[in-house]
C-alpha cells in the first residue's frame, strides 16, 4: 500500500518550517473530523451526504501524496452518488493509514 | 488587487493564502469558510478578485456565483474537474483550478490574471446573457411536452419519478431531482428541501419552516433555509 509523504507540503512551504508546521496542525485537526463526519453518514446510509466528505478527503489525499488513494477517491465518490459502495473497504484502508500517519507526525 | 478566499477546508484555504503572499500587488483582505459570509463581506468591501471553492455546504461556489450582480474576477478552486466547461461559461472566471494546487500551476494562473485585468480595461465589460433557453421538454409517454419555465411552480421527488407542479397542470416525469436541477435556471429555481425544487417567483408567503405556493404548503430544510433567505429581496 502506497504511504504518505510530505513532498506537496514541502512545495507549498518553499521551506518555511513554521508554515509546515501550521499546516500539519490543520490537517492534524481537519481529517479525523472528516473521517468521523464519513463514518456517522456511512452509518446512516447517507450515500449522497457521504460523496460530499469523500469529496474533501480526497483533497487530503491529494496533499498527502497519495496518488492511488486520490484516483479511488475520485471513483468511490461518483460510485456512492449512485448508492455503490463496493469501494467501501480499501477507502476504509487509506483512512486508517492516513490516520495513523498523520497522527505520528510531530 | 484586493482578493478573498472562500473555502469550507482551512488547509484549502491556507495553501491559497500561501502562494498568494508570494504576487506582488496581491493582497488577502479576508479567508471564508462559506459563500453567505462572503457574500455580507463583498456587499460592503471592494474586492477585484475571489478564489472560490465550488463545494462548499449551504451555498455552493456556483450558487454564489448566481447571486452574484457584479462580479469580480473568479478563479476557482476545486477537486472536481466536473465542472469546468460549467465555469467557463461565466465571463468573470478567470481560471480554474483543481485540488490540491501546484505552485507552478498556480504561477500560471497569475499570468492568466494579469492578463484579464489588462483586457478588462480595454474591453468593456459584457454582462452574462441570460440563459437564452427558456422552456424544458418532458418526455410523456413518448411525448416531448414543452413546459416555459416560468409556468412551473414546483417540483417534487417521489421515489423514482418527479412530479412537476405547473399553472395549468401536474406532470409525473420519471426523473430524479438532481437531474431536474441542473436543467432549470439558478435565477429562478431554488432547492429548499430534500424532496421539494420551488420557483422562488412564485412564492406567495414564508411562515415558520414553510412556504406557500399556489395552494400547495412546501416544508423548508433547515440547511437550505439561508440560501433561501439569501435570495429574498426583504425589507
Amino acid at each position: 500500500m502506497e504511504r504518505p509523504n510530505l513532498d506537496y507540503i514541502k512545495e507549498i512551504s518553499g521551506g518555511n518550517e513554521e508554515f509546515e508546521k501550521r499546516f500539519l496542525t490543520i490537517i492534524q485537526n481537519e481529517f479525523p473530523k472528516e473521517k468521523t463526519e464519513y463514518i456517522t453518514q456511512m452509518d446512516g446510509d447517507n450515500l449522497e451526504e457521504s460523496a460530499t466528505i469523500v469529496h474533501k478527503i480526497k483533497h487530503k489525499l491529494g496533499i498527502l501524496g497519495l496518488h492511488e488513494g486520490y484516483r479511488l477517491a475520485i471513483k468511490y465518490e461518483e460510485d456512492l452518488k449512485y448508492g455503490d459502495t463496493k469501494l467501501k473497504d480499501e477507502f476504509n484502508e487509506i483512512l486508517t493509514s492516513v490516520e495513523e500517519i498523520i497522527s505520528n507526525i510531530a | 488587487m484586493k482578493s478573498i478566499i472562500v473555502d469550507d477546508e482551512a488547509s484549502a484555504r491556507m495553501i491559497v493564502a500561501e502562494f498568494c503572499k508570494g504576487v506582488p500587488n496581491l493582497e488577502v483582505l479576508h479567508e471564508f469558510p462559506n459563500a453567505l459570509e462572503a457574500l455580507k463581506y463583498i456587499r460592503d468591501h471592494h474586492v477585484d478578485l475571489i478564489f472560490l471553492d465550488i463545494h462548499m455546504p449551504k451555498l455552493t461556489g456556483i450558487d454564489f456565483i448566481e447571486t452574484l450582480q457584479n462580479p469580480p474576477k473568479i478563479v476557482l478552486t476545486t477537486s472536481d474537474k466536473n465542472f469546468a466547461i460549467e465555469a467557463y461559461q461565466y465571463p468573470f472566471i478567470v481560471d480554474y483550478l483543481v485540488k490540491p494546487i501546484s505552485r507552478q500551476r498556480f504561477e500560471k494562473c497569475m499570468t492568466k490574471l494579469e492578463m484579464a485585468f489588462a483586457a478588462s480595461e480595454e474591453i468593456p465589460i459584457v454582462s452574462k446573457q441570460e440563459n437564452p433557453e427558456e422552456d424544458l421538454y418532458i418526455n410523456i409517454d413518448r411525448r416531448l411536452i414543452k413546459l416555459k419555465f416560468s409556468d412551473i411552480l414546483l417540483i417534487e421527488a417521489k421515489g423514482d419519478y418527479i412530479e412537476i407542479l405547473t399553472l395549468q397542470k401536474r406532470f409525473r416525469v420519471h426523473s430524479t431531482l438532481k437531474k431536474i436541477k441542473d436543467k432549470l435556471p439558478t435565477s429562478r429555481f431554488l432547492q429548499i428541501h430534500r424532496s421539494y425544487i420551488i420557483n422562488f417567483t412564485q412564492i406567495i408567503d414564508i411562515q415558520d419552516n414553510s412556504v406557500l405556493i399556489e395552494k400547495s404548503v412546501i416544508p423548508i430544510s433547515r440547511s437550505n433555509r439561508p440560501e433561501l433567505m439569501q435570495r429574498l429581496n426583504l425589507l
